[in-house]
């Protein structure tokens, strides 16, 4: 091929090239693809989603809306590289545990504008509790789509088995407190299966023992956050509690060992309601929801929850935040809430919940929902919360031995998080 | 036939250039890979670990050698080069001496002995996450090795629970895991030595000990050499066996630096410091590799 004829293919080829490129500009600008990260790859789930994205399009033709599901593992560690390589996400879930992270950064999008604006909204219907979180100065900076009450999922048939006194029978009785509840799961060591489960906590997610630890009145810091209270009283109560339920009585499944409720394995496991979606269809057995026992410091109920924030730097963040107030107005709020129960106060009868939650009964949503969501504390969190995760679950190690010392840990752990908690 | 009194225009082809061209090349492929994922990262690597990088508020701030500081103030570091230096040299110790074992087992003239080397070396193309997470579930406190040794009246310990035996657990796993390919190189080695050189020392009576540390190390000893190095420098390098069995626990007794950096850059967010660490990783890699390199001068033999 001589200079010219390849001089003259190359100005033909950019002849056809740069227009189609210029109309694909033009197109773009008009386009919107927005792109949330979720936990969940829940097909249910997905398919909801997907709905309301559809709907939304309906209505806004130009706005496409993609979800992309992260494994609940590692989620916040990859939505935080993916934020780090400039790869941002426009809308995303975030865990309660890093709501403050995230909220006191300024990478998230007000929203209180976009939601109060809204058509039907009604913004002053969603519960405040939910939604401290959530907010700075009195912005709202993520939506709480999910409230998910922490209640106990009962197998009455393998405690029946081993003799034991179901919940049931200790609620009726007024009896149903955190030293019965591990009663009834120590009665079952000698049967070989399971006496009850903090599910997820695995001796390394320990912020869920705080569905346990809160009976006591305890909390691992102050209310600002700035100092550890680890070794008050309350929490040395609390832990030495559950290291003699784990090493003394074999009432919970120790360090190592691994046991699956919803498998039949064990009599109890304290988790969210969401996860009744995991009771067996098939070998089903008799099981029960009741609310968490009552405590030294008495009654008192706890909630997870998830949020969804639009990233402040992305250049669609108006259209994600009128999104976000599209997918949880009170309709899709409704929608939602046979996944995740809804904050807003309208949706918090047992007959609305019933409609969307037929595997409980209006006894389980009244006791367990309605009360937690109404009066439940969140999972405590705090800025920097992976790296005081860690150092916590550092430190616990060495209560998770039989002949451990709890004052003695609790005081190592107060010295290694205390410098984390100033900052 | 003239000869040409003017000297003829030298043509832009040259052969010299047409080589250059050619070898060029063939080596781009090997060469733009190398610069885009190993010399630009490494580049941006350093320059990161100048920084102060708050991933959430977008800040990116210039720190001068304050990244450096810390990690000469960092509590946790002193334990963490620790647990590396164990899981190094443990790994490096059992590894090679369970590989050159192997091998010398295994390079014998007998009926079947490929079914064995085939075996013992299968553990190297096997999913080096699906190989762990088999290993987590033998291990567990209520798993099957607890579950065999109960059989014969032992008591395990909770392997991945106790600070001593999770860095053994985690050792034997990856020593399992990887000891094949130091042993096939080993069987390489073992059968290039002349066969001449053993019978001479038997003739002169040399006990098979003596056969083996006078003649089968010194010839071996290059391969000693490549596999000490690979081996260290792989070592230092662990990561999915430790996010899998321990995530670095119990306490941080297997926090080894690969992992703690991970835990600093995308657990913690601090991808300052965690580029920091990651230059440190790089020295230590490199001094490691410059002083194995100098000791092949003094002790591996070369024929020629």
């Amino acid at each position: 091929m001589s200079k010219f004829t390849s001089l003259k293919s190359t100005a033909a080829l950019a002849g056809i090239i740069l227009p189609l490129a210029w109309s694909g500009v033009a197109w773009a600008q008009d386009a919107v693809n927005l792109r949330m990260t979720i936990w969940s790859a829940n097909e249910a789930h997905l398919a909801l989603f997907n709905e309301i994205a559809a709907s939304f399009k309906a209505d806004n033709p130009n706005v496409t809306v993609t979800f992309e599901p992260i494994p609940f593992d590692n989620y916040t560690t990859t939505l935080t590289t993916q934020i780090a390589g400039g790869n941002a996400p426009d809308l995303a879930w975030i865990f309660e545990t890093s709501a403050a992270d995230f909220v006191n950064s300024g990478a998230l999008f007000p929203l209180t504008d976009t939601l109060s604006n809204a058509e039907g909204y009604d913004l002053a219907d969603v519960s405040t509790g939910p939604l401290e979180l959530w907010s700075k100065d009195g912005t709202l900076y993520a939506y709480p789509f999910s409230t998910s009450p922490f209640g106990v999922f009962v197998n009455n048939d393998v405690i029946t088995a081993a003799g034991a006194q179901t919940p049931a029978e200790m609620i009726a009785a007024g009896t149903w407190t955190w030293d019965n509840a591990i009663a009834t799961a120590e009665a079952l060591a000698a049967s070989g299966k399971s006496g009850l489960i903090i599910r997820d906590f695995d001796y390394k997610t320990w912020q869920n023992l705080t569905s346990v630890y809160a009976g006591w009145g305890a909390a691992p810091w102050s209310e600002d956050g700035r100092t550890c209270t680890f070794t008050e009283q309350p929490m040395v109560d609390a832990m030495s509690f559950i290291h003699d339920a784990i090493f003394t009585k074999k009432a919970m499944p120790g360090p190592g060992e691994t046991a699956d409720f919803f498998a039949g394995d064990a009599a109890m496991t304290v988790t969210q309601i969401s996860r009744a979606s995991l009771l067996p269809k098939e070998n089903a057995f008799d099981w029960d929801l009741v609310p968490l026992p009552a405590g030294p410091a008495g009654e008192y109920a706890m909630i997870g929850q998830a949020a969804i924030g639009v990233f402040a730097a992305s250049p669609n963040a108006q259209v994600a935040a009128d999104f976000l107030g599209y997918m949880t107005n009170p309709e899709n709020s409704a929608k939602l809430s046979q996944f995740f129960p809804s904050a807003r106060q309208s949706l918090l009868t047992a007959e609305a919940l019933g409609k969307t939650n037929p595997l409980l009964s209006p006894e389980q949503l009244d006791a367990v929902v309605i009360n937690g969501i109404t009066n439940g504390k969140v999972i405590p969190g705090h800025t920097g919360f992976a790296q005081i995760q860690q150092t916590v679950r550092a430190g616990l190690d060495s209560l998770w031995v039989a002949d451990a010392d709890v004052p003695a840990v609790m005081a190592s752990i107060c010295d290694s998080i205390n410098p984390m908690l100033m900052r | 036939m003239t000869t040409a009194t003017t000297p003829r225009k030298r043509p832009f082809w040259t052969i010299e250039r047409r080589d250059a061209i050619a070898g060029y090349t063939f080596v781009a492929p090997q060469l733009i890979g190398t610069v885009v994922f190993v010399l630009i990262p490494l580049g941006l690597v350093f320059w990161y670990s100048l920084h102060e990088w708050n991933v959430l508020a977008n800040s990116f701030n210039f720190v001068g050698d304050a990244n450096y500081q810390l990690l000469l103030r960092d509590p946790q570091l002193p334990r963490v080069l620790t647990a590396s230096a164990i899981f190094s040299a443990g790994l490096a110790v059992l590894n090679m001496s369970l590989a050159l074992l192997l091998a010398v087992l295994l390079d014998q003239k007998l009926r079947g002995i490929v079914v064995f080397r085939t075996l013992f070396f299968s553990p190297v193309v096997v999913s080096l996450v699906a190989w762990t997470i088999v290993w987590s579930f033998l291990l567990q406190n209520n798993g099957g090795i607890n579950g065999f040794l109960q059989m014969i009246g032992i008591q395990g310990p909770n392997w991945l629970r106790e600070p001593g035996t999770a860095m053994v657990s985690v050792i034997v796993v990856q020593v399992f895991k990887n000891v094949g390919l130091n042993m096939i190189l080993f069987l390489a080695a073992l059968q290039g030595v002349p066969k001449e050189l053993y019978e001479a020392a038997r003739v002169d009576g040399a006990s098979a000990w003596k056969q083996f540390r006078r003649i089968t190390v010194p010839m071996i000893s290059p391969t000693i050499l490549l596999t000490s190095i690979i081996t260290i420098v792989g070592s230092l390098q662990v990561f999915a066996q430790i996010a899998v069995l321990t995530q670095g626990g119990p306490g941080v007794s297997t926090t080894v630096l690969v992992y703690y950096l991970y835990q600093q850059a995308f657990q913690f967010h601090y991808f300052g410091y965690g580029s920091t660490l990651s230059i440190l990783l790089f020295l230590i890699v490199a001094v490691l590799t410059f002083v194995q390199w100098q000791l092949r001068k003094r002790i591996v033999f070369y024929e020629n």
